[in-house]
């Protein structure tokens, strides 16, 4: 038998400063070094984008001192370092838009967003004082997350916007509900799975080796999968499709450990994904596309043509190794260089070296979110860190795919870089809701501060009679909240 | 501006991009080499005692050698599960507002709690359906625990450790 030797417990709040600072030197530098590049000078209003972007990392700082002191010290950093290089490029495409005279403006609504973001990640820091607070919402996220993942379809509310019906007009914004679905759904999925995983990994039926579930087990599975295909064919949106029916594959395989459910859920998705490409033109196109990219027939269809992969890939070349430099490349000849495609902008300016670097970046906010999951003490979490960071890691892997075209091209954003307010958003109280949960997962035991956890072990019962006993009940039931409320009478210690 | 400082400036960025990478990473070494996983019983001995267990837990662990300061699951479903003791009672069940949650059938919501009176940790059932052992004998009432004495909740097996 082996045990894991223990090691410190560090807050790590201090090196979090230090990396913070690396962070807006980054974010802040590249701003500048556009404006150097392009107008031999800093740009207008570079002191206000500057204080903005300290004012931020600085504010959630203090707020994770205050409120999550032992919260993980890269994820707050890496973010700020990944919204202010993505900031600076959607500026610096900006800048090009404007100069050829096409609509532009797209920077200062992403710094808005970006304020609005760390905003909600700073409520949701000081207003949820303990994930397991989320498991009693399991089936109001579901609901939530279905109706936000509807409302788009709904006549009158949803916006068509280039061909996908993903938006909801809002006064004066359109918002992408299926990116907020996301959130509510990890919950119901990790609320869901917390309680039925021992009958999802233990019963059914074993075959070559794999232990398939039985049949009615499939149900969530087969919901799961049919509200992904409905997204689809209704929305013509397949990256949320492929989010969502991930997201539930791979909650489900590290729920109950079963390669089974892997297997089943790619030859469902996989059987889907032919499907739609033969029934539906764009999914085929974009399939075209991928495989036959440099075809001059296919790179001047119109619309469902290939140049913009094409062009994204040949920016990516003329960067090679080193890049272009900030604002020495030509970026904007890509459409949507700074949404979908700004990884081909980072590839041309900083270079193979710059994505290298991005990617990493991700990789490592994405394995804490994963060890925030193997430090918790309780499965809900477990399973909600784990199934929060791989909705990241998923939409990682499918831009740059679909960019580098290692797989077709499907409409997803990349977290924290591409423009978009509701991703942004939405990331940023996924960030908000690990760094939580890795509070959590690093506290030690009793120390003060965390909300049920406190109440839990602070509290010392009077020794005597006056306590009634906690009530034993059945081992087979489902271990929700039957105990809380059962103290009397009970006295701080010293 | 000269293309010399043009270019430093390039790499320059570059530098510090992958500055801010590499620091992460050193951060996060001791996970990226796996926690130490030694034989049981040898956790003790040894060097590593002059390490002092974390910010919280100097003052006690200074106050009195023995004391333990882990909680460590070594069978059960969440066998390898550490948890940090702080100055206060542990609750131990598979209700979700536990400090430790079990996901263990045979554990009760709220099972046993582990708290400190005196410098000494005490083990205490909560009227579980199955029971608390404490080595062989089941617990009643409050109980002292000693290091590294097994005890048992369910299919769940935890220890103390300094």
């Amino acid at each position: 038998m082996a045990t894991v030797a223990p090691s410190r417990v560090r807050t790590g709040r201090g090196v979090e400063i230090t990396l913070l600072l690396l962070a807006l030197t980054l974010g802040i530098g590249a701003y500048a070094l556009v404006g150097l590049a392009t107008g031999d000078a800093l740009p207008a209003g570079f002191g206000g984008y500057a204080a903005t972007l300290a004012a931020i990392a600085v504010g959630l700082h203090l707020i994770l001192r205050w409120r999550a002191p032992y919260a993980d010290p890269l994820i707050l950093p890496i973010v700020m370092a990944l919204n202010g290089i993505g900031l600076a490029m959607i500026h610096r495409i900006d800048l090009r838009l404007d100069a050829r005279g096409l609509t532009a403006g797209f920077g200062d609504r992403q710094e808005l967003w970006t304020i609005i973001g760390a905003a909600c990640a700073a409520v949701v820091l000081i207003l949820l004082r303990d994930h397991r607070t989320l498991r009693r919402y399991t089936y109001t996220a579901m609901v939530v997350g279905l109706v936000l993942l509807v409302l788009p379809m709904l006549p009158g509310l949803g916006v068509n916007i280039n061909g996908a019906q993903v938006w909801v007009r809002v006064g004066p914004f359109s918002v992408q509900p299926a990116e907020f679905a996301k959130i509510a759904l990890a919950v119901f999925f990790a609320g869901y799975l917390v309680t039925h995983r021992d009958v999802l990994t233990l019963a059914g039926p074993k075959i070559l080796g794999l232990q398939l579930p039985r049949l009615r087990d499939f149900g969530p599975i087969v919901l799961a999968w049919a509200v992904s295909i409905l997204v689809l064919v209704r929305q013509t949106d397949l990256g949320s499709s492929l989010l969502f029916f991930g997201l539930f594959v791979a909650m489900l395989y590290v729920a109950t450990e079963r390669w089974s459910w892997i297997l089943i859920g790619l030859l469902m998705f996989a059987a889907g994904a032919v499907l739609a490409a033969n029934i539906f033109g764009h999914v085929g196109a974009r399939v075209d596309v991928w495989l036959n990219a440099l075809d001059p027939e296919i790179y001047n269809r119109d619309p469902g043509g290939s140049g913009q992969v094409v062009r994204g890939l040949f920016g990516m070349a003329s960067g090679g190794l080193f890049g272009t430099g900030w604002g020495e490349g030509y970026p904007d000849l890509v459409p949507y260089a700074n949404s979908d495609f700004i990884m081909a902008s980072l590839g041309e300016e900083l270079g193979l070296t710059g994505v290298m670097a991005i990617l990493m970046l991700y990789l490592i906010l994405i394995e804490r979110g994963i060890r925030t999951g193997i430090g918790l003490r309780d499965g809900f979490g477990k399973l909600l860190a784990s199934g929060l960071s791989f909705v990241v890691a998923l939409q990682c892997f499918v831009v740059v795919g679909g960019v580098t075209r290692l797989i077709p091209l499907t409409g997803l954003t990349m977290p924290f870089l591409a423009s978009g307010g509701s991703s942004l958003v939405a990331n940023w109280i996924v960030v908000a809701l690990l760094l939580r949960m890795s509070d959590g997962a690093r506290r030690p035991a009793g120390e003060g501060g965390g909300g049920l956890v406190s109440t839990e072990t602070s509290l010392e019962v009077v020794p005597g009679d006056s306590e009634p006993p906690a009530r034993d009940l059945d081992p087979g039931d489902t271990g929700e909240f039957a105990s809380d409320d059962q103290h009397t009478e009970v006295v701080e210690r010293p | 501006m000269s293309e010399l400082i043009v270019t430093l400036l390039r790499v320059g960025y570059l530098v510090v991009l992958w500055l801010l990478v590499l620091s992460a990473v050193s951060v996060l070494r001791r996970d990226i080499f796996g926690t130490r996983v030694i034989a049981r019983g040898s956790v003790l001995t040894g060097s590593r005692r002059s390490v002092p267990d974390g910010g919280a837990n100097q003052r006690s662990s200074r106050a009195s050698r023995g004391a333990p300061s882990t909680i460590r699951v070594t069978a059960g479903p969440l066998r390898g599960t550490t948890l940090k003791l702080g100055q206060s009672s542990v609750l131990i069940g598979r209700a979700p507002s536990s400090t430790l949650v079990l996901d263990d059938d045979y554990a009760s919501n709220r099972h046993a709690r582990i708290f400190p009176e005196d410098g000494q940790w005490f083990v205490e059932d909560l009227e579980s359906r199955n029971g608390t052992y404490l080595g062989a004998h089941r617990v009643h009432g409050p109980t002292p625990v000693t290091i590294g004495t097994p005890i048992r909740i369910g299919q769940t097996v935890i220890e103390l450790h300094r």
